[in-house]
């Protein structure tokens, strides 16, 4: 368990204070009272009060981050993760709100699946958007609710992990999500070019006697879905991005209208195939991890804002789905936990982008593509914060790991920059 | 008569025409509410009724509609004649044509098949409706059910909710109200509203509250179930608490509005059966119009000048 105290009277002392919402950076106090956001200033005076006060010396003091791609595996692998073995994963991550995918079993498909994620999650650590299905029990055949759904509290809508093959459904599906405003999410991906690849389609694969995974069998769906999206006008999210094929494509078709918007996965901006080498099985995910040229092109992809945001796709397995050969294990890996430590390691410490920017990308930009009020840092708003140190650095280990599961590739790689504290739901947590 | 031998559509239908319709029509409302309910002015001329397609409404009242002017009429479907045995359409036609008949009535379930046999036969062919394309009788009885009701259709406020994009009765009912100078809002799911709405000059929503709101009368279209199994709305559920003119929605209003609907009505679908029922439904006029409007267009095209009513 993470330790929580109750966020009744918090004070956040002298930290720097990074609002992604107003672009404005200070050093710099923060009051939070029953949970709620109530003074930001340079100085807040804490003498005869009785304040928890924080020192926030050193440490970034910036909006919780929202992850909007999240397999939380309830109902039905609850062996894997439940909504609260997740949201402590979450916390634990720096997340203040994620939105799970509805890939479950049952699929979250109709209204009352949506009210039960939503209802079964109220008292957890964090907020949870559930995105809804686009067709029923994912067959891409009949559109669900959505429109009942949506009142009902899902976000999104998509069909992850069963990607959408029927270019007329989807058509339809973009068509019929556009009349709420509420993005369709496609995994984008060809599964006839997939051909049962289990890893990225290289010298690799070749070496390693493994069945590949073109780049072509995500571009063409990439291409497909960015033409039916800009002929119907619908919102538009690819879900990780993981070709420079892709990303081509993506600047080809994004305007400045916020429809098309793309997320790209911490794992595909970490690793390459090449560190395959011993058939690691964590490592095995859909799409897959792919070569040096299409991670240094989603690299820029993310600097440069043709990427909107990073989104963990934390898709838990237990030990038996990974402990086997690598053409039985199951594709995923968690993503949580690693995920700041990871992406600040690569863009910002090793790639030049600024930290400001990767902020944007974990917190702003997410929300924006989720319609998640983004402007957190008021007064009145209930406080969602989360703390960190930029520079430390660790090794992530088992015991950084809250999920269910512990299929995480990132074990035993050193991490930049900590979480060290997260305000959500009136509790402050701390790691 | 009429400057137009058929009555194919209402696109490019003349609007002295339409006019001329709709107020004779009222006199044939009168005929019909009168002891003898008929006026002999189609005495001697032949008219065959072919219906491609199933028809309950329609085809019946074409039928008492060619009685009550005393017309001969013959009617032809598709079930019990040689279509089945593999002859075309034309063959049909020009067979039947061969037998010397002055007017056809035709439904059949291709766009363009009313216009088609228009090359085929002499006399004046009324489309019954033609696929997803035209239904201009139809179109006609709602324009005298709300110039009955409102005493004019200029400026009026007129909602059609539904499946626009396959629906022959939402395209003549527009084209018809255009011409005639009402204000016309569309609502539908995404998913059954033409693409290019926009370009047809009318407004468009999703937000049947709104409508509602704004409207003066607002035609209810069927929503046929196997749209669903195409794919294009998930569930009678969705689509009746979304979309559906439900006594909830209704009755809430600030106004009375009146109901409409060409028929067959899914109730408990796009309806509920209290709004159907309610007093504010002019359904049931709307049928009563169509025997007096099918008979104004039967004489308007057939009758020998000589014949005056």
């Amino acid at each position: 368990m993470i330790r929580n105290k109750s966020a009744k009277k918090l004070l956040l002392k002298g930290g720097r204070i990074i609002d992604p919402f107003s672009k404005k950076t200070f050093i710099g106090d923060m009051l939070i009272e029953n949970g709620i956001i109530s003074n930001i200033a340079d100085s807040i005076s804490y003498r005869g009060k009785n304040y928890n006060v924080v020192d926030c010396k050193g440490l970034i003091v910036t909006h919780g981050f929202c992850d909007i791609h999240v397999h939380f595996r309830e109902p039905g692998a609850e062996d894997k993760e439940n909504l609260k073995s997740g949201s402590t994963a979450a916390i634990a991550g720096g997340f203040t709100q994620v939105c799970t995918m509805p890939n479950t079993d049952p699929t979250i498909d109709t209204p009352e699946h949506v009210h039960y994620i939503k209802s079964k999650s109220s008292k957890l650590p964090v907020e949870i958007f559930p995105i809804g299905a686009i067709s029923k029990n994912l067959q891409g055949e009949h559109l669900t609710e959505m429109m009942l759904m949506k009142k009902n509290g899902a976000i999104a809508f998509t069909d992850d992990g069963m990607p959408i093959q029927n270019p007329q459904f989807m058509s339809l599906a973009l068509r019929y999500a556009k009349m709420i405003n509420v993005p369709i999410l496609n995994h984008s991906e060809d599964v006839h070019l997939r051909n049962d690849g289990v890893m990225n389609a290289s010298k690799t694969s070749s070496n390693l006697g493994l069945k590949g995974n073109s780049s072509l069998a995500e571009a063409m769906m990439v291409y497909r879905d960015l033409l039916l999206a800009s002929s119907t006008g619908s919102r538009l999210h690819i879900l990780h991005v993981s070709t420079k094929l892709a990303v081509d494509l993506i600047k080809q078709f994004k305007k400045n209208d916020g429809l098309i918007t793309s997320e790209v996965s911490p794992h595909h901006l970490y690793f390459t195939d090449e560190d395959i080498d011993e058939f690691n099985t964590n490592l095995k995910v859909g799409p897959p991890i792919r070569g040096k040229a299409d991670r240094k092109k989603l690299i820029e992809g993310i600097k440069s804002g043709l990427i909107d945001c990073i989104a963990t796709d934390h898709a838990p397995h237990t030990i038996e789905d990974k402990e086997t050969t690598f053409n039985d294990a199951a594709f995923g890996m968690i993503g949580l936990e690693s995920c700041f430590g990871a992406v600040n390691k690569v863009l910002v410490k090793n790639n030049g982008m600024s930290l400001k920017s990767l902020i944007e990308k974990l917190t702003v930009n997410p929300r924006k593509v989720m319609n998640i009020k983004s402007d957190l840092f008021q007064i009145g708003e209930k406080a969602q914060v989360t703390i960190f140190d930029a520079n430390e650095k660790w090794a992530f280990s088992r015991k950084d790991i809250y999920s269910k599961s512990s299929n995480s590739p990132f074990l035993g790689e050193e991490m930049v920059g900590k979480i060290k504290y997260v305000v959500s739901k009136s509790k402050i947590y701390t790691l | 008569m009429l400057k137009s031998k058929h009555l194919i559509g209402l696109e490019n239908f003349p609007v002295s025409d339409l006019n001329k319709i709709i107020d004779t029509s009222f006199k044939f409302k009168e005929i019909l509410e009168s002891p003898s309910r008929k006026a002999i002015l189609l005495k001697g001329k032949t008219i065959v009724n072919m219906f491609f397609e199933n028809s309950t409404r329609t085809k019946i009242s074409f039928t008492l509609a060619e009685k009550r002017l005393g017309a001969d009429s013959i009617n032809f479907s598709t079930s019990t004649s040689s279509v089945k045995k593999g002859e075309t359409l034309k063959d049909t036609i020009q067979n039947i044509d061969a037998m010397k008949i002055d007017g056809a009535v035709i439904r059949h379930g291709h766009p363009g098949s009313a216009l088609k046999l228009t090359e085929y036969i002499d006399g004046a062919v009324i489309n019954a409706g033609d696929g997803s394309h035209e239904h201009p009788t139809q179109a006609i009885l709602d324009m005298v059910t709300l110039k009955e009701k409102f005493g004019k259709i200029k400026n009026l406020k007129v909602g059609i909710v539904g499946d626009i994009l396959n629906s022959r009765v939402a395209r003549s009912d527009i084209f018809a109200l255009k011409k005639l100078g009402a204000q016309i809002v569309v609502c539908g799911p995404s998913t059954l509203l033409p693409s290019n709405a926009g370009q047809l000059g009318i407004n468009v929503t999703h937000n049947i509250d709104e409508v509602l709101g704004w409207c003066d009368v607002v035609i209810g279209l069927r929503i046929q179930l196997e749209r669903m199994h195409l794919g294009r709305i998930p569930s009678k559920r969705e689509y009746h608490s979304e979309f559906g003119l439900t006594y909830e929605r209704i009755s809430k209003l600030k106004k009375d509005i009146v109901i409409m609907h060409p028929g067959p009505m899914n109730r408990g679908v796009e309806i509920d059966s209290k709004i159907a029922d309610s007093e504010n439904a002019v359904i049931l006029d709307q049928v009563l119009n169509g025997v007096a409007s099918r008979m104004s267009i039967l004489y308007l095209l057939l009758a020998d000048k000589s014949e005056q009513i």
